[in-house]
């Protein structure tokens, strides 16, 4: 039998270890608001205001009115009219421009008299992402500028006005501003718990292995089980509360929309520490010495945390394999889940099938841990 | 003095080779980093899933559904019957997209208005939403664009005056430089060296000293004849030997696994990895004379590289970030030899556009030693 009175007593001296340790205790608290202000604020995935430079051989009214376009886009920001192509490639190796638009000399001449006109769009590939976001952005200006040309001329002809047929109407759903904070704050629960759950408790465990303090604890009256769940509890108590850091915060400083239950949210966050708590332990069982355990709490925690669960890095785009992998990183339903929760606003009827697996995972991970403590005292 | 040096680096290399698990770590975290940045992240985004909702069921219709099956971006995974089933299908994540198609968009059409096609999207990932939004918006307009000169077409023959078919357009080609296919692993897989090297070389110096804090040998040391100096050279040596050796495997994999091209000098990228070691070295140094445990060590190193992982533009770029937070990546070494490691590779810039890069990472490197070595020396006192 569980004895309340032997787990209360390990949660208590737990407890007051990390207390009086102030300087884990301070990185423990501090940890959620670096990662948060670092995300929240620094990172971002839009493009915009992408730095442009114009080569301008034609000088006429048409290149003049494309340009113009080019400096009114929010997408833009044309950074210098260059003189010749060899200025436009010197930016770019430099990193001082991203986008060379050429405007070929004969370029108002030719559309005046109705003929094709050229340009051409040089861009930095390196980053691949950008680079095509911003082909996107700037084929598109230029083919609704030459579109509006069309119109003109026709108008100008008698030919009477003619509208787009088709025209396409974008509408964005459960983040309707498109913005990366939107998505990446609600991820970093996933990441701020799991750093707390395996790497501070793998931390704080393996010490005591190292010091041999935790064989003293197995020699006592104290059961393996009574002895898992009163060191949990403390850690237990410190991830909430960063999790309840990182909500407050996510909510208040970087407004991102809760639209779904908050008591769901700490449910399955519950869930989701508890499983991790257990990997902890069992990984500082294992490696019993600090540093080890922490690289393997590394590896095994926060690396597939951090990129497999689909928290930055949308798991769609990985080649198959990969995505197969992505099914046994339990990070990645509870991304899943926070996605829904905070976004979508959708319940548990929605996502039954995540928190399932979470329950399954917190389960069996507690007893692979129970198991490995009860080994040590044997 | 060579002599002693060498002793302490003997000792620190048979130290930290000697346990199997710890070779593990040295050989580990580069290639799964590889691995998950060669392999998985992709930011490209292709084959999305989309749901295609027809409530005109025309030949025109159809059309479209074609041009969007035809294209490598997208692919019809279900074809809900109702705005619910549409919305369940996003809710679910099944669909990235729901393209409609309204009622009378074929007679719409025909009869020169504007039909309307609606694209929802699901916004959460807010970088493949844009992405996938331009791919659609633009195989709409394509679509439109040909139906218009069609039409306009119709208009100038029906016109009086003279037939004429001259209608002004302009003609976008577009080129991309340093990694024509837009291929992410190109761009991630060089940046993986200022990573590891930033991860593996921190934390093993500040390990290596604290532990010896921690267990006591340190006094053991000091009784020695070694000085301040010769110790603080045997300590962080053989982790820059470390740091070279994880820059040499990236390089290789890179060049042999992933194909990644590499345009630029071997000699500049040799000297800016030395120069982005004496910061990262420093940076362990230092860390080691603000702990006294392993645990505050490592806690000091992750708050450490957290930071400057993210500043650096590895996965985010700078150029995006608010202003005052571009200030503060100025003072992130990695940042620049990020900047180098990506201009050697791909573009093969070297000494003659890389030299403010390089003179910013002796400048950062050579101050932090120092303040490390300072601080480090006054402990020993």
């Amino acid at each position: 039998m569980i004895s309340f009175r032997r787990t209360r007593a390990v949660a208590r001296k737990e407890f007051l270890h990390i207390l009086r340790d102030r300087r884990s205790l301070i990185a423990a608290l501090a940890m959620p608001l670096l990662l948060l202000m670092l995300f929240g604020y620094a990172l971002t995935l839009d493009v915009d205001r992408i730095p442009t430079c114009v080569y301008d051989q034609d000088g006429g009214p048409a290149s003049r009115d494309l340009i113009g376009r080019f400096r009114g886009s929010r997408y833009f920001d044309v950074r210098a009219l260059a003189g010749s192509r060899a200025v436009i490639e010197r930016a770019i190796d430099r990193n001082e421009v991203l986008l060379g638009v050429v405007i070929a000399p004969d370029f108002s001449k030719r559309l005046a008299a109705g003929q094709e006109a050229g340009v051409q769009l040089l861009v930095d590939g390196s980053d691949s992402n950008t680079a095509s976001i911003a082909l996107n952005y700037a084929e598109a200006l230029a083919l609704a500028w030459s579109g509006e040309l069309r119109s003109k001329a026709m108008n100008r002809r008698g030919g009477g006005e003619l509208k787009p047929p088709v025209e396409p109407r974008v509408r964005v759903w459960y983040n309707s501003e498109l913005k990366s904070r939107n998505f990446i704050v609600p991820g970093l629960i996933a990441v701020i718990l799991m750093i707390i759950a395996a790497l501070l408790t793998s931390l704080t465990i393996a010490r005591e292995w190292e010091s041999g303090t935790m064989e003293q604890l197995l020699s006592t009256p104290v059961r393996p089980v009574e002895l898992l769940f009163g060191k949990l509890s403390a850690h237990f108590a410190l991830g909430m509360l960063d999790m309840a850091i990182a909500l407050s915060a996510g909510i208040g400083i970087f407004h991102v929309p809760m639209r779904g239950n908050v008591l769901m949210l700490f449910a399955a966050s519950a869930i989701f520490l508890f499983g991790g708590l257990c990997w902890g332990v069992f990984l500082s069982a294992v490696a019993r010495s600090q540093l080890l355990a922490y690289q393997m709490a590394v590896v095994t925690t926060f690396l597939p945390a951090f990129l497999l669960s689909g928290f930055v890095f949308a798991i769609e785009n990985m080649p198959w394999v990969v995505q197969l992998v992505t099914y046994i990183v339990p990070a990645r339903y509870f991304v899943t889940i926070l996605k829904g929760i905070f976004l979508k606003g959708v319940g548990l009827h929605v996502f039954w099938p995540e928190v399932l697996f979470l329950v399954v995972y917190a389960v069996a991970l507690f007893v692979i841990a129970a198991k490995k403590l009860r080994q040590k005292v044997a | 003095m060579w002599e002693r040096i060498w002793e302490i680096v003997r000792k620190e290399l048979r130290q930290t080779l000697r346990e199997p698990r710890m070779r593990a770590l040295l050989i580990g975290p580069p290639l799964i980093q590889l691995i998950i940045f060669g392999y998985a992240v992709n930011l490209d985004v292709e084959n999305s899933a989309i749901a295609w909702m027809d409530q005109d069921l025309t030949p025109a219709s159809r059309e479209l559904r074609a041009r969007f099956t035809a294209s490598r971006y997208f692919q019809v995974v279900e074809e809900p019957a109702s705005d619910l089933e549409a919305q369940q299908a996003l809710d679910h994540g099944r669909a990235r997209a729901v393209v409609r198609v309204l009622p009378g968009f074929a007679r719409d059409v025909a009869r020169g208005r504007t039909a309307p096609v609606q694209i929802l999207l699901d916004g959460t990932n807010s970088n493949t939403a844009a992405i996938v939004g331009g791919q659609a918006s633009a195989i709409v307009n394509r679509y439109s664009a040909e139906l218009l000169r069609g039409r306009m077409r119709e208009k100038l023959v029906a016109a009086p005056g003279p037939i004429t078919f001259a209608i002004p357009t302009i003609n976008v080609r577009s080129r991309v430089w340093f990694n024509p296919e837009l291929k992410s692993r190109v761009y991630f897989v060089p940046g993986i060296i200022v990573n590891i090297i930033m991860l593996v070389t921190v934390m093993l110096t500040a390990m290596a000293i604290v532990r010896e804090k921690e267990i006591g040998t340190m006094e053991q040391l000091m009784v020695t004849p070694i000085r301040p100096f010769e110790l603080i050279a045997g300590k962080t040596l053989p982790f820059a030997g470390v740091g070279l050796m994880n820059m040499l495997m990236i390089t290789v994999a890179a060049l042999l696994v992933f194909n990644v091209p590499f345009r630029g000098s071997a000699l500049a990228l040799l000297v800016s990895t030395i120069l982005f070691l004496m910061t990262t070295l420093g940076a362990g140094l230092f860390i080691s004379t603000i702990s006294q445990t392993q645990q505050q060590a490592m806690l000091s190193s992750f708050f450490f590289f957290q930071p400057a992982f993210m500043l650096n533009g590895f996965a985010f770029p700078i150029r995006n970030m608010p202003e005052p937070v571009q200030w503060l990546t100025c003072l992130n070494p990695a940042r620049y030899f990020m900047e180098i490691v990506r201009g050697v590779f791909l573009k093969g810039t070297g000494f003659t556009i890389l030299w403010p890069q390089m003179a910013a990472l002796a400048a950062l490197g050579v101050t932090i030693l120092l303040l490390a070595a300072l601080r480090f020396h006054k402990r020993l006192d």
